[in-house]
């Protein structure tokens, strides 16, 4: 439709334009013209002031550092901590989880089949509200009191206030050890972001071993500290709260589904030609799985994985539903408080708006490397 | 010359792929599908008890909340609950109106499954037919007694606004199709904006935000109900994300097409519709689908701006202390509702797509 030569005349190219800017200014005029009456008549000025005056609310759990006495800004950024941090967590859980699962799909087994289609559907086809509210339900009715918290896994305690997990400490000398880790985790990287993979295994491999040997030279041991039962709740350890924990494997179960069927897709988009040919160039089969096969599956699932991060990233406002403070919800609050919707409005959307942004730019930079890739 | 083959070699037979067995035999075929088979043997007999014991043997199907205390499912809540997490607290002398709602919706969109029924008349009956709901559902008409849309809820409300916000998304969201390939440099920009405002922002905030600016945006005489403001949002929604999914379409639908419908002397509405739209929409079945999934599953979110559908009918209903929170069942039933409605667009796509490349042969 679009015409390669468009005649840039008055009546088809001017007028049109000309028609269209005056309908939005005046439109938009009009908006701003009842927008202001309606915020003087109720006495509302628009302002960012209120952003550095004390929030007095508190937030039931934070990554970042956050008390009730810090200001409304900390407030929108603890909750943006915490909104990322469930939309990476879901991000790479989800992603870790729907690899096997499409791998089930595509497997010869009946059962396996049979069971990876029920769950990927159920969950695709169910809203994430009512599969959250489920799993909260599930971790804050079910469970049991401290008193006689479950114990899946030893180390791992689950009640009704939460989920303990026995966290390690390294007792002795580490920091040779840490630079040394950190040292290799860049080396590693950038030969990955070279698309040297296989240079990149082998240096992790070096890492490892000289990382043991460090660890045996320098007397190092582990000290497991353990979540015991203290007078009311468990203490020790590393704890989720019930509202991360529902939001959380909620999130990753319902797009793990998703995942399943982008992974799922990315692989049967590659011909099976490709196999044909690949093992006429006399290549094995974990080379052609490796050189011909991952690399054109991968190039495929990019841009559908880009748009499922951002869903996971929108999708993290659901938080809500079951008490876990993101964002979304602490402005929700920091409105109720203030009283400047617009400007919470406005500022949220637009962090919403860059995040997904950011997302999207990091993924084409991705997409542009993934040619590169050969595991 | 010696190393130039002389002779034509023999011809050999082409390998031979193992007929792959089927059935039950792939459960014990190899040491991973055997081990597989175990393990999920290991687990349905393990799970399988604990499941029936909950669900059969404990369930109770009669009594009151005192009776599921330490019990298995409570299947009687559902059962006593079933009308307010259907219908919300539409008076309860006036039920037959939302279950009618719930019918004549459901019917319309049978009728029109079949591509027989895809006439002018089918079209009308649904703008008809949306009228007749929205009637029913407000009354003072025809001697109905009027209801406040502020106790309309349940079913009828999930499947108003999936209906409405599609079919108002739907005509908005090719607009904005065409919009975004418009060769006017100023509405295609203006479009490209509004789009990826909308998809870019979760629809949570952005019910946040309609609940709060309407009342600062809109003129004093302008008062939209909690659920006008969801359905607009819905609405814009539905619309940014069509229009991405038609837009893919109208891509690829070859040019050519367009210049041959005008060489025969269409006029260019008639080329956009009868001729590019069919075309591109047959293109982008899939993703139509999961879209319209997308826009089904997302009326599940008037829960935090105080709507009251299906999911939040559910979970208030669940705060009675007269039972004891029996969560598990009603989003089950809440949970199988919306996968009904979900899965039967997934197979109905699937069956579309299937006869329209049937068609197309």
């Amino acid at each position: 439709m679009r015409r390669q030569l468009a005649s840039r005349d008055l009546l088809r190219w001017w007028l049109p334009q000309a028609l269209f800017a005056l309908a939005v200014a005046v439109v938009g005029a009009i908006t701003m013209f009842v927008a202001a009456q309606n915020l003087s008549v109720r006495g509302i000025v628009l302002d960012f002031d209120f952003l550095s005056s004390t929030a007095r609310f508190p937030l039931s759990e934070s990554v970042l550092a956050y008390s009730p006495s810090s200001t409304f800004a900390r407030a929108l950024v603890a909750g943006l901590g915490n909104t990322v941090l469930l939309a990476l967590v879901v991000s790479v859980f989800s992603t870790l989880l729907g690899i096997p699962l499409a791998l089930a799909r595509r497997s010869s087994h009946p059962l396996a089949i049979g069971t990876a289609g029920t769950f990927i559907d159920a969950v695709r086809n169910t809203p994430l509200v009512v599969q959250l509210l489920f799993w909260y339900g599930v971790l804050t009715v079910t469970l049991p009191p401290p008193g006689n918290a479950l114990q899946p896994i030893p180390g791992i305690f689950l009640n009704d206030r939460g989920l303990y997990i026995t966290s390690f400490g390294i007792t002795g000398t580490a920091l040779p050890l840490f630079l040394v880790a950190m040292g290799g985790l860049l080396v590693v990287a950038v030969l990955a972001w070279r698309g040297r993979l296989h240079q990149a295994s082998v240096v992790t491999l070096a890492g490892v071993i000289a990382a043991s040997v460090l660890w045996l030279s320098l007397g190092l041991g582990i000290a497991p500290d353990v979540p015991h039962l203290d007078r009311y709740n468990f203490v020790g350890g590393v704890s989720l709260t019930p509202e991360f924990a529902a939001v959380a494997l909620g999130s990753i179960l319902y797009a793990s589904g998703f995942a399943a069927e982008i992974i799922r897709a990315g692989i049967a988009a590659v011909p099976a030609g490709q196999w044909d040919a690949c093992r006429a160039m006399g290549l094995s089969e974990r080379q052609c799985l490796r050189l011909v096969i991952v690399p054109q599956a991968l190039r495929v699932m990019v841009p559908p994985m880009t748009n499922q991060f951002a869903a996971i990233l929108k999708n993290s406002t659901l938080a809500l539903v079951v008490g876990y403070p993101d964002l979304n919800s602490i402005a929700n609050t920091t409105m109720n408080h203030t009283g400047h919707a617009l400007e919470c409005v406005a500022l949220v959307a637009l962090i919403y708006f860059t995040l997904a942004a950011m997302i999207s730019l990091g993924m084409a930079l991705l997409e542009r490397r993934s040619g590169r890739w050969a595991l | 010359m010696t190393f130039v083959q002389a002779m034509t070699e023999p011809r050999l037979a082409p390998t031979l792929r193992p007929a792959s067995p089927n059935g039950l035999a792939l459960l014990f075929k190899g040491g991973v599908n055997l081990l597989a088979t175990l393990v999920f043997v290991a687990v349905i007999a393990q799970a399988l008890p604990h499941l029936l014991a909950w669900a059969v043997m404990h369930g109770v199907w009669q009594g009151n909340g005192d009776a599921c205390r330490d019990a298995g499912a409570c299947w009687v809540f559902l059962r006593q609950k079933g009308p307010f997490i259907l219908f919300g607290i539409y008076p309860e002398t006036q039920i037959w109106r939302p279950i009618a709602v719930v019918t004549v919706l459901v019917g319309l969109a049978l009728w029109t499954m079949p591509r027989a029924h895809w006439t002018r008349i089918t079209a009308a009956a649904w703008a008809g037919g949306l009228l007749l709901v929205l009637a029913l559902m407000a009354g003072g008409v025809a001697g109905l007694s009027p209801v406040p849309v502020s106790s309309w809820g349940g079913l009828p409300v999930t499947l108003l606004l999936t209906v409405l916000s599609l079919a108002f998304g739907f005509p908005l969201g090719l607009a904005l199709a065409l919009a975004r390939r418009s060769s006017l440099p100023l509405i295609r920009c203006c479009a490209t904006g509004f789009v990826e405002l909308l998809r870019g922002i979760p629809v949570v905030t952005l019910l946040f935000a309609a609940s709060f600016l309407a009342p600062l945006l809109l003129p004093d005489w302008i008062r939209l109900e909690n659920l006008a403001r969801a359905l607009g949002v819905f609405t814009l929604v539905s619309a940014a994300y069509l229009c991405e999914v038609l837009r893919g379409g109208l891509q690829g639908v070859p040019r050519s097409q367009w210049e041959s419908a005008q060489a025969l002397g269409l006029g260019k509405r008639d080329v956009l519709f009868t001729v590019i739209l069919p075309q591109a929409i047959r293109k982008v079945l899939p993703p139509l689908t999961s879209t319209i999934i997308v826009v089904i599953k997302n009326t599940s979110l008037v829960m935090v701006v105080g709507l009251f559908d299906l999911v939040s009918a559910g979970r208030v209903a669940l705060n009675d202390p007269a039972w004891p929170m029996p969560y598990a069942e009603t989003y089950l039933m809440v949970g199988l509702i919306y996968f009904a409605i979900c899965y039967g667009v997934t197979r109905y796509s699937l069956h579309l797509e299937r006869t329209l490349a049937e068609d197309w042969q």
